[in-house]
């Protein structure tokens, strides 16, 4: 194949590696995924009629997976070896692009915001795309929520989908207890979620990284099967159904007002069309979105902003200046739950009906991922990183069962080639002005 | 009485089983500083190459059952080690000396992969495995309830043990686990002095794997049905183990498994078995509160 001797002996002198090394490796990548394989893809069990299980073989796929490896193997060697020789310490494509990103900052906002308030007017939109749309971003407004725990104050949380589900349930309890509606609501429920956030918060966060992050893995789990369980309240695993949409200032998306009171079409004149509440709730969640973003980007050059980064820096430089870790740890935290508890809020209601089945440890993990993918601290990275996740097993709605196969494949792909993240470069939040530096 | 007894039996069957999982990631973590996030994936692995090589053997028409659970332990022990040690080459190894969070996300990642891989592989129903060992003694009897131990319990307890005892001296007596010990202490050092660290790592994978694969082979035995979501919530748990013990010390890591296990299967037998997972959460949380570091684990010190 590849390896034949004379052909590729020239190769060999160009990349500076013995030929006889990559065919080795090749075959040692050959045998190891034919290992791998022969076990749980050449070996098949099914189901026989008396209840038992029986086998049979499929050992096509086994040579398959070691001729894949065999071929792959020295093709991933030697692109290394041309990306090394190619950019010695010079930046990258994504890097160069990073920094290009934070040179035109305001122009890519303007663009960028222009672009997602334009989108549902788009000819091309369609009911489908603007539903995805609205998707990314409540995942954006997580990843901004997160942002500030993980990326700001440098606090592993792997159970950040706990606040979400606090969020959404405080609103769906509220509306079908006491009758609040969307906006009543909204507040309450970040609220709620940040009380949750400082009560998990107050005992764990002397705790350092790694224990802080199988703690809040647990708190997540807790939260779960407290929803699941208790079900005179939660509805356990039915969850709770018939949750209210949020009103157009007080003007409801209906065909027939309840209460025969005016309409969102009746009061400006046009024909109904389901439509107009799918647009609505993306403009919504935009407005919380970019508020959330503002919010943080303030936050982040306010005293208690700078202390976060400067905690993440050096917990023990912060200590000797007067900083006192837990009360900012525990801002952080609260903050980051109120955020995430918003985004619940609007989730329950753009949903219309919530279960625990919503709130896995997976959703923590792809919030994460999101945070670390796009570059921890990077707000357009963020948002890059959510339409990557979110749509990517949109275009494998064909090879459905294939789709988070390839979702994790491509996270630790990622990760490998960028371990960083897709936009790692970042600007410091303090900088000194260049008149102040050498005086000569 | 009895009823106390028989839930300790139970715990303890229960924690050799997390504590054998918790020991390939405190190994991990102690050696290389990351939560192996894939593990509990690999743990079950093994319990579905053990379905496969039981239904193989049963094929080949191997019936004496302690030769069969022999040829078992060691082909899931070899196939799934081979996981282990690819899974770190492939997710860990290249993020080597990267920044703390990099390696984390990859093994998410992993697990995600490794997950759906074994769904679309063999299918998502579980997998129902006959039971091989049956019977037991009763070990105590008394006020109209016996409490019985189970050849299957006591092989687990056995097995654990040997395995334990094994694996302590191959840490404290040969080449590879005094490398693997200076490793933990000061791993630029190790290097320094000649250790192959990429090696002792691998190995490290390894090592961890195989002793998931027996784990997953115990429960293949002791539950009878394997599905391709077990991976998570052992995996959570054993880590839990391993942290309640202190992480990065293997006998905190023993420790830590069967506090788990007791504290699950007294809680489940006392209180309510919908809330047995929430109860090893609160205790995970209240020891941490008062002991930072675990029960055994050494208070790290932080340096400027």
């Amino acid at each position: 194949m590849a390896a034949l001797p004379g052909a590729a002996a020239t190769g060999a002198v160009r990349t500076g590696s013995p030929i006889s090394m990559l065919f080795k490796e090749a075959v040692v990548a050959a045998a190891v995924a034919a290992l791998l394989a022969l076990p749980l893809i050449g070996l098949e069990t099914y189901d026989v009629s008396n209840g038992g299980l029986g086998i049979r073989t499929r050992f096509g796929w086994v040579v398959v997976a070691a001729a894949t490896a065999f071929v792959g193997r020295p093709l991933l060697t030697l692109a290394a070896r041309l990306r090394r020789a190619r950019v010695p310490g010079g930046a990258s494509l994504p890097g160069r692009a990073a920094s290009w990103a934070s040179a035109h900052r305001t122009a890519i906002t303007a663009i960028g915001v222009g672009a997602a308030v334009a989108l549902p007017f788009a000819p091309f939109a369609s009911r489908y795309l603007v539903d995805l749309a609205t998707t990314v971003l409540i995942y954006v407004m997580l990843g901004w929520g997160l942002n500030v725990v993980v990326g700001l104050a440098g606090l592993l949380d792997l159970g950040y989908v706990a606040f979400y589900a606090v969020g959404a349930y405080a609103f769906a309890l509220l509306a079908q207890n006491l009758g609040f509606t969307f906006w009543q609501a909204l507040p309450l429920s970040g609220l709620t979620a940040a009380c949750f956030g400082i009560v998990l918060g107050f005992p764990v966060l002397r705790l350092r990284g790694d224990y802080l992050a199988i703690v809040t893995l647990g708190f997540g789990e807790i939260i779960r099967i407290v929803l699941l369980n208790w079900s005179p309240v939660t509805g356990g695993p039915n969850g709770i159904a018939d949750i209210p949409r949020p009103s157009f200032f007080g003007l409801p998306f209906a065909r027939v007002a309840p209460g025969g009171g005016l309409t969102f079409n009746s009061f400006f004149g046009i024909d109904y069309d389901p439509e107009h509440r799918v647009v609505f709730l993306y403009f919504v969640i935009l407005a919380m979105a970019l508020a959330t973003n503002w919010f943080t980007l303030r936050l982040r050059r306010l005293p208690i902003g700078r202390a976060w980064e400067a905690l993440r820096e050096d917990e023990i430089a912060c200590r000797a200046l007067g900083i006192n870790p837990t009360t900012v740890k525990l801002s952080a935290f609260a903050t980051g739950a109120m955020l995430g508890g918003f985004a619940g809020c609007f989730f329950a209601t753009r949903q219309g009906f919530i279960s625990p089945e919503s709130f896995t440890f997976m959703e923590s993990a792809i919030i994460l991922a999101i945070v670390v993918l796009g570059g921890m601290g990077s707000q357009l990275g963020v948002v890059l990183a959510a339409i990557l996740l979110v749509t990517l097993p949109e275009f494998g709605r064909q090879f459905a069962e294939f789709r988070m196969l390839v979702f994790g494949a491509a996270m630790v792909a990622i990760m490998v080639w960028r371990p960083r993240g897709l936009l790692s470069y970042r600007v410091p939040t303090l900088r000194f002005s260049a008149a102040r530096e050498p005086r000569s | 009485m009895a009823y106390f007894l028989q839930q300790l039996i139970n715990g303890v069957t229960l924690g050799s089983i997390y504590g054998l999982i918790a020991i390939g990631y405190t190994m991990v973590y102690g050696i290389i500083g990351m939560i192996n996030f894939a593990h509990g994936e690999i743990y079950m692995i093994g319990a579905f190459v053990s379905v496969i090589a039981f239904l193989v053997l049963g094929l080949l028409g191997v019936t004496y059952v302690p030769l069969a659970l022999f040829l078992v332990l060691l082909t899931t022990m070899f196939f799934t080690s081979v996981y282990g040690w690819t899974v770190e080459r492939i997710a860990y190894r290249p993020l080597r000396g990267s920044f703390r969070l990099a390696p984390l996300i990859s093994a998410i990642g992993m697990s995600i992969f490794l997950q759906n891989y074994v769904q679309i592989a063999q299918g998502a129903r579980g997998k129902p495995m006959p039971p091989l060992l049956q019977g037991g003694f009763t070990v105590f009897s008394g006020g109209g309830f016996d409490v019985r131990l189970s050849y299957l319990q006591l092989l687990i307890m056995l097995l654990t043990l040997a395995l334990m005892i094994g694996f302590t001296l191959l840490i404290e007596t040969t080449p590879l686990g005094r490398a693997q010990r200076a490793c933990e202490q000061d791993i630029g050092m190790a290097a320094l002095l000649g250790v192959d660290v990429d090696r002792v790592i691998s190995l490290t994978f390894v090592m961890g794997a195989a002793l998931a694969a027996v784990a997953g082979l115990m429960v293949t035995l002791y539950y009878g049905v394997v599905d391709f979501f077990i991976g998570f919530l052992a995996g959570v748990k054993a880590f839990t183990a391993a942290v309640l013990g202190g992480i990065g010390s293997l006998p905190g890591a023993m420790l830590g498994g069967l506090l788990i296990g007791l504290i699950e299967a007294f809680w489940s037998g006392y209180f309510s078995v919908e809330y047995k997972d929430v109860s090893v959460f609160v205790i995970l949380v209240l020891v941490l509160v008062f002991r930072p570091s675990g029960l055994l684990g050494r208070p790290e010190i932080e340096k400027v």
